[in-house]
């Protein structure tokens, strides 16, 4: 059985690896442990899929269980579908989050509602992995972030880790939850980001915010890459006088609501950043929930530093898509001279 | 494919199968034997040709081309052949296959080094004209990327104004927004 987070105690070793490495621990102490759990996906087998997060793993558990599909992102997804409504625990491999688009129709008429459909009788309990996000100058649809498109549609639980160590207790708990969950994996960060990871099984609990900086003046809710932007603002603001609470959201839906209450009622100010285009993002529902909940506590409008509503341009101008510090900073500053 | 045979539009689909999906080969890609048969499903002619034999590709295109224009409908060519080397730049095929066998692939099936061995044996070969068309046709490629490379870098403005003929005002409002946040906009226009 997988450890909660909280029941994680100092004896248990942990290792320094990338957020990627953390992802390829994941699969491997899962395929380990549960054989119902197989992997489907396009070159995830002898090479290790394109960012290498499945290296290694068809040599350990053989090509039946980490398997090379044909390149169609809506076979891998209809087929994981039937694999998980028959009692497999299938993960699936998207090789890039733009990719997922053939695969919208499966995961909306079928993924989302099967449990609805036949009323708890049939539940489709798989993951499905998708590296997101702009930042490493690739081509055109290998840069998006489209998570609003699926915490829009009811059914499909999305997580978004920006360290190793939640990437892996994310992953165990998105391969757990008994509800297909998409699993968001910032690509900017895979081997930029470096922390300590519990060998073995724990969750990291989907629903769950974490507080990566406390202060008391303005909160600043961020997840996957735009963690790190929000911080080293936070650092700007920090010299202006201004302390910030940072949030990591971790989920993307269910949205952890009070962590945003705790800190937003204290604080009275908020900053939303994402790098999805700021129409119909997210953050909109951040603000929503801010509203619900703690309107009344508020000293200022809520700003929201996202992409913009244009698609994620070709690497010449990825800089200028991609939320900066200096945007971030910015609107830090606006909520304070409000 | 479909849809090109019940409208039986003047289409000739080109299949260069080059064997491999990054490192999937195409065995694991389908399990029918050739790609030229899915055009007995939709009911139009499907030719499979040595994509390494010049002449080949030539006459079955050519008369591909003419069924199209003369209102015969689509045609379905595959072309077989073999890529070489790396998917991208971000590849490494020696991961997942032996690269000496591809080099020797490339040595003994590549189509320039066929024809010039061909027409070497039919003594049509004329060393200064080859020499020559090479000549022309790396000065040719030379030019074009000296061209784009002297193409100026695209301005921020750019990045708001293709999305619509009109920006809606979302995207107006986002685009003077961060001009005034960049400050000295001459400098990004």
């Amino acid at each position: 059985m997988a450890l909660r987070e909280e029941q994680l105690s100092a004896s248990i070793k942990t290792n320094r690896m990338t957020l990627i490495q953390a992802i390829t621990d994941g699969l491997g102490t899962m395929l380990e442990a549960d054989d119902r759990i197989l992997l489907l996906g396009e070159d995830i087998g002898k090479n290790g899929g394109v960012f290498r997060a499945t290296e290694g793993l068809q040599e350990r558990f053989g090509p039946d269980r980490v398997m090379d599909t044909p390149l169609s992102e809506s076979g891998i997804i209809g087929t994981s579908v039937g694999l998980a409504v028959n009692g497999f625990k299938p993960i699936a491999e998207m090789q890039f989050f733009g990719f997922i688009y053939p695969a919208y129709e499966q995961i909306m008429t079928h993924v989302s509602r099967i449990r609805m459909r036949t009323m708890g009788r049939y539940t489709v309990p798989m993951v499905i992995r998708a590296p997101y996000g702009a930042g490493i100058r690739a081509p055109e649809i290998h840069s998006d972030s489209v998570e609003a498109l699926f915490t829009h549609m009811p059914g499909i639980k999305v997580v978004c880790p920006s360290t190793a160590h939640d990437a892996k207790g994310l992953l165990i708990a998105a391969i757990e939850d008994p509800d297909p969950v998409l699993f968001l994996e910032p690509l900017k960060l895979y081997r930029s980001v470096r922390d300590e990871v519990p060998e073995g099984q724990y969750m990291v609990e989907i629903g769950k915010g974490k507080k990566v900086r406390d202060g008391d003046d303005v909160t600043i809710i961020a997840w996957g890459a735009m963690v790190q932007v929000a911080m080293e603002a936070a650092n700007q603001a920090e010299k202006d006088g201004i302390s910030c609470d940072v949030i990591d959201l971790r989920t993307l839906y269910p949205i952890d609501r009070d962590i945003i209450a705790e800190s937003v009622q204290r604080t009275g100010r908020a900053v939303i950043v994402h790098e999805a285009h700021e129409t119909g993002g997210v953050g909109n529902d951040i603000v929503s929930i801010i509203n619900d909940y703690s309107f009344l506590y508020l000293k200022s409008p809520i700003e929201r530093i996202a992409g913009f509503d244009v698609p994620v341009p070709f690497f010449a101008l990825e800089e200028h898509y991609l939320p900066t510090p200096k945007r971030v900073h910015h609107a830090i500053k606006k909520t304070v001279d409000f | 494919m479909n849809m090109a045979s019940v409208f039986q539009v003047p289409a000739v689909f080109f299949n260069q199968n080059n064997g491999y999906a990054i490192s999937v080969p195409i065995e694991k890609q389908m399990n029918s034997k050739t790609v030229a048969q899915k055009s007995v499903a939709y009911g139009i002619p499907g030719v499979r040709v040595d994509g390494n034999d010049i002449f080949a590709v030539y006459f079955q295109t050519k008369e591909a081309l003419e069924r199209a224009r003369n209102g015969e409908g689509p045609t379905l060519i595959e072309a077989v052949t073999w890529r070489y080397g790396a998917h991208t730049t971000a590849d490494d095929p020696t991961k997942y296959r032996n690269q000496a066998d591809s080099d020797q692939i490339r040595q003994t099936r590549d189509p320039l080094m066929r024809l010039e061995r061909y027409m070497k044996n039919e003594g049509l070969w004329d060393e200064e004209w080859t020499k020559q068309i090479q000549e022309e046709i790396t000065e040719e490629v030379e030019r074009a990327i000296r061209e784009v490379e002297s193409y100026p870098k695209p301005k921020v403005d750019d990045l708001f104004d293709h999305v619509f003929e009109t920006p809606t005002w979302t995207i107006a409002k986002q685009k003077e927004e961060y001009f005034q946040l960049l400050g000295g906009e001459a400098k990004w226009r």
